[in-house]
This record gives C-alpha cells, structure tokens and sequence, in this order.
C-alpha cells in the first residue's frame, strides 16, 4: 500500500457549477431520456445513501415501467448516526438537488416530485420551500411537467428506508414493506418511483451536465466518482469533505485522524468498525467497506463497550419493531453485551449473540435489522477484552 | 391463461401459477412451513419471519408467505442457515413471550407453543426480557381480555380487525423495543370501539386475546342445589364443538351436545332455535308492518329494516352509523328473547320462582357476553341472561368433567322451550335469517309456501361478502293486496367491513333495499369469535354444509309451524308485536361515539 | 371551525385531500400544542374517517410526533455517541440541575420538556440540541445556560 499516497480531494459537489440549473434540464429536454439514463450507467454512479444500487439502472427499470403515473422521490432523511452531508449539500446547493430530480422525472417520466425532510432539519424546511416554488415555476417556464414538493419526517430513523419511507409519506407507520416488488415497479402510492438519496441526485445531475467520462475520472473500478464524507469523533477537523473514492483507511487516518486513531466506524451505527491492524488494508469504497459516508474516528481513550452499547441502544429505538429479528433481536444483543460486561453470562455468550446478529443479517425484513452484523461482529471480533472486562 | 411457473424447492420440481408464493408451491409439495403472522384470511404480512427459507444465489433468507416465485428458482426449507434462523426467531419470540404455558387459555392450542415443541427450544437460549417490559392484562371487557405478555406482534388481530370488520379497534403502537398492540391511547377494551365480535381472539395464534371465560361461576350454579339452571344453544355450536373434540369441521354433534349438557347437570338443556323461531315470528311480522306502513299508509317508516340478532353487529352500528340505529328491527336477539322468556313464561310453567333460575347460553360468539351485560336487557326483572359461554369453554367443562364426547349417545333437547325449525338453524349462517324470514314473510302474505324447491332459497346463500335477492310477491292474501306483485329487496352481507361496504352504498343512494341482514362475522355465526380455533374459508365452508343438512334433516321447516312458539303465542305473548312481546321481546338501541 | 378543522383544511389543499396529509397535519398541531391530546387525535381521526387508533398508532410511531404532554419548550438532547464523546451528558445533567427536572420530565410551569433524542445530523459540532425546531450545536454547560435564560425570558 502506498501509505504516502495524499487523499484526493474533490469538489464536484459544492463547487458553483459554470452553467445554470435550468439551462442544463433545456439541454436535457432535447436529448433521449434513455441517452440521458445510458450516461448514469456509463458512468457507473451508485447510490450514495449506504446501498450502492447503480442509480442509471435504477432509473432504467423505472422507465421501462408501463405507468401514466410515476414519482422521484428525493431521499433526505438522513438519520443514519454521524451523516450530516445531505444537510450540508441541501444548504448549500439545494439547486443542483432539485435538477437531480428534474432529470430523474424528465428520464423516466414522473410528474410529481417529494422531497422527504428529515424533521431534524426543519430549519432548512422555510427556506427549501422557497427555492422549490421558484424551481416548479422555471420548470413550467421551460416546458417540463414536474412539480416537486417538500415533507418532512416526524423523527424517525427508518424512514431513511425506502419503502418505509413511503408509507410514512401515505401517512401511515413507517413500516417497511417486504421487497419484491421493488420501489421502481410498485413505490409510492404502488405506483413506479424513483428514489434516490440527496448526494445521488446531485452526482446525477453533475453527470448530465459535464458527462459521464469527468465523474470516472475519479475513484475506482468498482466506486467510481467521488463521495461526500461526513467526519466525526476523534479528529482536529471535523466536517464535510468531498473525497475520491478507493482510498484506505490508513490514508483517512493520516490526514482526519488524532495520531491516536485505534477504529474507525465506517457507514455509522449499522456500518463496520475498523481496528487499527486493518487500516492499511480496507478499502473505503463497494470493493471494501462502502459507507453513506458517515466516518466516526475513536482514539484509545474511547470505550468500545461504550460505542457498540450506545449503537445497540440506537437500533432498540430505532427498529420499526415489525419484525422478530430485529425488533427482539436487537433486544438481545444489548442485554446481551451488558450481561456478559457484568459477568452474569460468560464470555462464550458473544459467540452466540454474534450467531444471532448472523441471523438478524439474512432474516430481517429491511437494511435496519439485516446491518445488526456490521457494527456488532466488528466491535466485539477486534475489541473482545473490552467487551468482557 | 395464467403462466405456470416452474420451480424447485428441496430439489423437488413443481409448477405452480405466477404469482404464488414460495408458501403456497411448497404446500402443493405437502410441504408444510412453519408460520405465525400467516393467516388465511387476512393480507400477508410477512413480518413474524419464521417461515423463511433459501432461495439459493439471493444473500438473504426470504419470507415464503410473500415472497413470490419465478422461474427456475431453487428453494430449501430445511437447510442449517434456515434452521439456524428460525430457531433464533422462536427462541426471540419466547423471551418477549410469557410462556408459562400452564396458566394460559390457549395451552395446547397455541401456534408458538407448536412451533417452540417442534424447533426444541425448550431450553432459554436468550435473556428473559419480560422483567423489562410492564405488560398489562385488560380485564375490562365482559367479552375479551387482552394480555400483552402473550402478544407475538404478529399483528393478526390489527389486520382482522381493520379488514374483516373495518373497526380497527386495535392498532399497532410505538416502535422498536416499545411497539406494541394498543387501543386508542391504551385505553381499556371495554370502552373503546370494540365490537366485542372476537374474530381478534379467532385470529390469535397465541393467548394474548382471549375471551372473558365464565365457566367457573356457571359450575358454582350448577353445584348449588338452590338454582335451577337452564341452558340454551344456539345454532352454529353443533356444527362447530365436534372439531373441540376431534371431530372433521362439518360434523353435526346435536345429540351428542345435549346428552353431554345433560351430564354435565344443566336442570333444562334448551335450544336457542326455539327463540330464533320466535324472532322470525316477530321479526317478519315487524317488516311487514313497516311495508304496510310505508307503502298503504305511505307514512315514514324506517326501510330497508336491518336484523338485529348480532350483537357484534348492533355494537358497530351504534358507533359507526347511529343514524341506522331506528331501521333496526326491534326485535332482540334469540339468546335474549330466551333468558326473557325463560325467567317469566318458563319459570311460570315449571312453577319455579325465576329469583332462582340461572340462565346459561351456549354461544358461537364473544359478543353475546356484552349483550347479556347489557343494562337493557333486563325485561323479565332479572338478568334475562345470567352467563354466556363460547362454544370452546363448553368443550373445556365437558373435558374437565371427563366425559369422553364421541362415545356419548344422542339425545333430544328437553321440552317446553326446545323445540324448533330449520328456520331457526339457519340463524347460524349467513343468510339465513334472510332465508328464515322470507320462508314466513312469503307464506303471512300469500298463504303458500315461498316457491323455492324444497323451501331452499338458494340465491341468499354462498359466502359472497355481499349478496342481493329479489323475491317477487305473487298472489297476496286480501289483507297484504297491497304488495302483489311488488319485488321484496332483500340484501346480505357478513364480515362487519363487508356490511360496511353495503351500508355506504345503501347510505349514499346507489342501491335501496326493503330487507338487510347483517352478521358481524364472516361466513355468519358458524364463524363467530367463539367459535372452534383454528377457522378459515374450508372451515367454515363444511360447517355451512352442516347447516343446511341440519336444516334440511328437521321435519319442520318454517318458523311459524313451531309447536313450542305457537304455545307460546297461545299462552302468554297472544300474538305478535303484542304488549307483551314488545315487553319482553323488543329493545331499542342508543348511540356511542364514533371514535 | 376549530383550530383542528382549520390545520386540516389547509393541510389538504396543500398536500391533497388524502391521507398523505395526515402527518403534515399532526406536525402542525405539534408545533402548535407541543402535543397531540387525545381529543386532537380523535377530532383528527373524523376529519380523516381513520380510526382514532389507527392515528393513534401512527402518532406514536415517531418520535416528534409526541402524545404524552409536553412543556412549551421541548428540548431533545442528542445522545448519539459522536455528541456523547464532545460531552452531551454533561449538558443534560447541566440542564436537569438548571430547571431541576429528570429526563422525560416537564418542569412545574409547563415550560420545559427535557428529552434525548438520536443523531441530529451535526456531529461535527456536538453536542448538539433541539429546542422544538430550532437546533443549537457546539454546546457547553455556559452556552446552554444562556440559551435556557433565553427561553425562559421569552
């Protein structure tokens, strides 16, 4: 590994674009939808929530879709612990987001719009809704038939999830629903729906505007483009940064970390812990640990009891509590730790909570109960003394 | 042409249409998943997760009950990663669950004690989070008590009471470690939007809802030399206690019931058939005046008048359309039409004095138990009806007596109040009051028999959540000329959301009939929340069969020729809608809030 | 029209006559009330013929969506561990001392409501808090201090 290799950094996102956002829609309005869409796929854009899904396919299978009626949904419910960039890029560049979607609608055929707000960031909600009725208003100007709207979450962390993010938009419980179907076949309202988290759009939109060949000059292979990182804990520079993709967490170390980095946390609560002897072999990016780009660095004064004890509460809370996997699941595994800690069960007892989180992997009905391995197998496998004395 | 799509599940071919589920192409393989938030009459939910499997190249394990199959996959339900699984899943579910099996009602009828049984988890794998959590036992309701620390969250009950009955009484509540299956801000059963119908406590796989058992205080009186106790049955028991004691759903154990309610020390062992005549009786007498009403004297009279003998039913009107409430037919239900008469006509008769009458019904229902709570129903002085018991309590005292059922010879009801018609059978089943009173209404109006073969009127029946008929009057007696040739409307619905849909549309103009029957359960009484568990569509399709074979096996059919009813008339009512029908036999009903 | 039917009428026109409108229109009786009384609900409930469990059920699914009576300040106290580490347990404890209430608790006068709450997306700035909607980062027991004054005055 080269360790001397300096972190890229990018700025694609924040950076004032040269043309305007709506020039850029009327140059889309003159092209194919599906040329538009074959430009995401070349691109090799993943969806930059956590999941990864290949956006251009995303939008392909949505456009494909025999339905007078579709939605885009924006995504920007960003409740995943230590993810603040969607916030940031909604502040700073809500323009480009909301382009990203004019796009979207134009690409698969969509005539109405949502952008779901987290309700932590109302603050943002007066000033979005502003630029939206502005936005709607240039789009009629230009000719294209979307409108876009603006919700906000009530304070719920799996409505980050797609399909319980629907429901909670239909007004119900965020529950998510069992997939298949899949959001680009039957979403909002069952009907096809594009939804894509806030970074997501604002590459797409980046794309169409300077082409697919720019964004693939950075990254990788298999995580082309660059990412927004949101960075936190242990480090003198905490915040926002645009960075390629495909470096090791050796290279973040170096350049966020205290001189004292002993984990990183990869992707938030329900991402991977990295231990320090790992560090200059992972990978940040779809062929090593991908990452909606929360990075939480603890130096050696942290507890990682503490850390994993405070996830586990998150996920007890945070579970929509439908399914036994995880709604029990997560029960258990924090009683478990806290038992184990306190001696009444004996060591040998993570190995049985680690079988279980394997189970809540495979069987849970969303990302929420299926991530419980991630956190939970990495603090306890590479941080196993702490966890029992 | 629907496509075939072919699959392979444990290395076994099948083809089954597109669409179905992983659960239903394995069931035609007579492979049987384990499930628990599965029900046959309700939408999938797919959230218990034990009934998931492998379909090889996916990364996760998948739910059977939804997902749905597409060519070529390869499916394995047995596997050690599906083992593994599903025994985690069991062992979660057991350490949020109460299991201290013996205490509970559902004891051997309980889908997770199986599952735990089969899977081996007897051993506690997991923490016992009951301490943590603050479970409540709603005892509030005289019709069902809710525990939560016997709830899965399997949501079966919010499901049933949203689509069967269109009540969503229960919802879920909260989220995560704290969701839980909730009324409207907790509050207790008794006073929220319950109908009491119980289809929740049918739909139940575990005891978390079950209903409020009186059998102990009906063995006090039974043990008590001082009281005479007399029990009624309805119709849709004997159809149904058979399947309690190993029975195929279906079979008719008339006889068999009675012999055992006789053993079991009951003083009079009556049938609630005899009070379903009556209410035919006075039922049909009652609509006929509201068309005389409205059609010779062109007065307002409430039409299309509604039956009232389900009191799930009365409960959700009540609640829901209070505006209905003066088209219901003021007739009481069989069951209290019977304890009223059994504490004036029949005690007078046997020249017992009623203070010491206990009067005991058999009931298919949990709804009954709020009815006979009712402070309206009270005409004959007393509590016209003192205890109401499911037809799974009466297997449960026939058990604890330790009478072997199926050896038991048949008997006939005893006399006075227990003879009947098929007319009155058929109150068990959808329709059938419809068909009951139109046999009468027919034959008060012209003189003859209604021109059906064999006096079926086929077109009422079924199982179709909604169902019309049109009946035409041909040939009218002097006294009723003014409905020759008319055409009697008459429509059905059972499953309270089925009778919602119907009432919207009678409400809104679209349809207009003269006569509407509404049961609150679906398939009618035979599927009523007292019933036999488990119950789904084949179920309650054998015990409809029963039904009409009960019928069809009676010598008399109609309930006018009733010999025990018209003694009745003879001796104490005089004739219908009289004093002291009205005294006894009817009762009007008053609005509750909607929400 | 009451206060209920007047959020739900303009809630309607802005989201559709539907129950997309349903949470937009408990948000609103939130911002207004602190919290949702189960009259609220129950109003709401028949202006969207839903059960009033159902609403109920919905309600109390998310967290700011609060049914338990609440102070006229709310104040939610992030405890992810990111804001725990830059010291969030010092401010709730500085909190608890400056209004003398628990968490979960209502001070005496009905003005302050004092909860936790997860990520509130400013990590970099922890610890960070809600005060109904408005967020304050980058606290510390004095800042906090100030900040309750200020509510307290206002």
């Amino acid at each position: 590994m080269k360790s001397d290799k300096v972190i890229n950094k990018v700025d694609l996102i924040f950076r004032k674009s040269e043309s305007d956002e709506i020039s850029v829609i009327k140059r889309v309005l003159e092209k194919k939808p599906i040329d538009i869409i074959n430009n995401i796929i070349d691109s090799g854009l993943r969806g930059r929530g956590g999941a990864g899904f290949p956006t251009g396919l995303k939008w392909k299978l949505a456009y494909e879709q025999n339905s007078t009626v579709k939605y885009v949904i924006c995504n920007a419910d960003e409740g995943e612990p230590g993810t603040f960039k969607d916030r940031e890029i909604l502040d700073v560049v809500p323009q480009k987001v909301l382009a990203g979607m004019a796009i979207c609608a134009y690409c698969i055929g969509a005539k109405k719009g949502y952008i779901y707000l987290r309700g932590e960031y109302f603050f943002l909600a007066n000033k979005l809704e502003e630029i939206i009725e502005n936005f709607n208003q240039k789009l009629k100007t230009i000719g294209l038939d979307f409108e876009i709207q603006l919700y906000l979450g009530s304070g719920a962390y799996v409505c980050g999830e797609e399909t319980a993010l629907f429901e909670s938009l239909e007004g119900k419980r965020g529950e998510p629903r069992n997939k298949p179907p899949f959001p680009t076949s039957v979403g909002f309202l069952n009907k096809p729906t594009v939804i894509n988290n806030v970074e997501t759009l604002v590459y797409a939109y980046i794309i169409t505007d300077i082409g697919p060949n720019e964004f693939k000059k950075y990254g990788t292979k298999d995580s082309r483009g660059s990412k927004v990182f949101s960075i936190s804990g242990d480090t003198p520079k905490p915040g926002i940064y645009e960075l390629e993709l495909g470096m090791t967490v050796e290279d973040f170390v170096k350049e966020f970390g205290d001189g004292d980095t002993k984990a990183v946390q990869i992707g938030g609560c329900s991402g991977k812990c990295v231990p320090r002897k790992d560090f200059a072999t992972t990978i940040i990016g779809f062929e090593g640990i991908p990452t909606g780009g929360s990075m939480m660095l603890f130096n050696s004064s942290r507890s990682m009891y503490n850390v994993l004890h405070n996830f586990l509460e998150f996920f007890c809370e945070e579970s929509c509590g439908q399914c036994t996997p995880c709604r029990v699941g997560y029960q258990q595994l924090l009683k478990g730790i806290e038992a184990v800690k306190k001696g009444e069960r004996p060591a040998s007892y993570l190995e049985e909570l680690k079988k279980l989180a394997l189970t809540m992997k495979v069987s849970s009905k969303c990302g929420l109960g299926q991530s419980a391995a991630n956190p939970f197998i990495s603090i306890v496998d590479n941080f196993k003394e702490e966890m029992i004395y | 042409m629907i496509k075939e799509v072919k699959l392979k599940i444990n290395n076994i071919e099948v083809c089954v249409p597109e669409g179905s589920t992983i659960l239903q192409a394995a069931k035609k393989l007579n492979i049987e998943l384990p499930t628990l938030c599965y029900h046959n009459d309700l939408s999938v939910a797919g959230n218990c997760r034990v009934c998931i499997v492998e379909v090889k190249n996916s990364r996760l394990l998948q739910p059977a009950c939804v997902f749905p199959v597409s060519e070529g996959i390869e499916v394995f339900t047995n596997s050690n990663l599906v083992r593994q699984a599903r025994k985690h899943i069991i062992e979660l579910l057991l350490s949020e669950h109460n299991a201290d099996c013996t205490e509970c009602y559902r004891n051997n009828n309980c889908e997770l004690q199986r599952l735990a049984y089969e899977y081996g988890v007897s051993q506690h794998l997991f923490i016992d989070l009951i301490p943590l959590k603050n479970y409540e036992k709603d005892y509030s309701s005289p019709s069902i008590i809710k525990d939560d620390s016997r709830c899965i969250r399997c949501q079966r009950c919010v499901r049933t009471c949203e689509e069967l009955q269109a009540v969503s009484a229960l919802t879920v509540a909260y989220r995560g470690e704290h969701m839980k299956i909730s009324t409207f801000f907790e509050n207790p059963m008794f006073e929220i939007v319950c109908t009491n119908c119980g289809q929740c406590v049918l739909h139940c796989p575990t005891g978390a809802l079950i209903e409020r058992t009186y059998i102990d205080e009906v063995w006090e009186a039974i043990n008590d030399p001082d009281k005479h106790v007399v029990v009624q049955t309805a119709p849709a028991v004997r159809v149904a206690l058979g399947e309690l004691f190993g029975y195929e759903p279906g079979e008719r154990v008339t006889g068999k019931m009675v012999t055992a309610l006789k053993l079991l020390g009951f003083d009079s062992v009556l049938d609630t058939n005899f009070s379903a005549d009556l209410t035919i009786i006075e039922e049909s007498n009652e609509l006929l005046e509201r068309l005389k009403k409205a059609i010779k004297e062109k007065q307002k009279a409430y039409l299309p008048m509604f039956t009232s003998c389900s009191p799930g039913w009365i409960k959700f009107a009540e609640h829901m359309y209070p505006e209905l409430l003066p088209h219901l037919s003021t007739c009481k239900s069989p069951q209290q039409m019977f304890g009223a008469l059994v504490k004036t006509y029949y005690a007078k008769k046997i020249g017992i004095d009623p203070k010491k009458i206990v009067s005991v019904s058999i009931m298919p229902c949990t709804a009954k138990k709020f009815e006979a709570n009712r402070p309206e129903m009270k005409s004959s002085g007393y509590r016209d009806v003192d205890y109401v018991l499911t037809t799974r309590e009466l297997a449960l005292m026939i058990k604890q007596a330790g009478i072997n059922f199926s050896k038991l010879s048949e008997t006939n009801y005893d006399n006075i109040m227990g003879k009947s018609t098929g007319a009155g059978v058929i109150f068990g089943v959808t329709g059938g009051v419809a068909e009951a009173a139109l046999r009468t209404a027919y034959e008060i109006i012209t003189g003859k028999e209604i021109p059906f073969p064999k006096l079926n009127i086929i077109p009422v029946r079924g199982l179709e959540g909604v169902r019309e008929v049109t009946i035409k009057i041909d040939g009218t007696l002097p006294e009723w000329d003014f409905l020759e040739g008319m055409e009697l409307r008459v429509a059905i619905a059972h499953g309270l959301a089925n009778a919602k849909r119907l009432i919207e549309k009678i409400l809104s103009g679209q349809v207009n009939y003269h006569f509407v029957e509404i049961m609150a359960c679906p398939g009618g009484c035979l599927g009523g929340g007292g019933q036999p568990i488990p119950v789904n569509t084949e179920i309650r399709k054998s015990r409809v069969k029963a039904i009409y074979e009960e019928d069809e096996n009676m010598p008399l059919r109609k309930s006018h020729e009733n010999p025990d009813v018209i003694a009745l008339y003879n001796e104490f009512l005089h004739k219908p809608l009289g004093h002291k029908s009205h005294e006894l036999l009817h009762v009007t009903y008053t609005p509750r809030k909607r929400y | 029209m009451n206060e209920i039917e007047n959020i739900v009428k303009e809630m309607f026109k802005k989201y559709g006559k539907s129950r997309t409108a349903l949470i937009p229109v408990l948000q609103s009786i939130i911002r207004k009330k602190r919290f949702l009384s189960d009259e609220d609900i129950v109003e709401v409930a028949k202006l969207f013929d839903l059960s009033s469990a159902e609403v109920y059920g919905v309600a109390s699914f998310y967290s700011f969506l609060d049914i338990k009576p609440r102070g006229k300040y709310v104040i939610r106290i992030c405890k992810t561990i990111s804001c725990e580490m830059k010291g969030s347990k010092e401010i709730i404890e500085s909190i608890k001392k400056m209004l003398k209430i628990n968490l979960n608790e209502t001070t005496k006068d009905n003005k302050f409501s004092l909860l936790t709450t997860n990520c509130l997306g400013w990590c970099h700035k922890g610890p960070a808090m809600l005060i109904n909607e408005d967020v304050y980062y980058d606290l510390t027991p004095e800042k906090v201090a100030e900040i309750i004054e200020f509510y307290k005055n206002k």
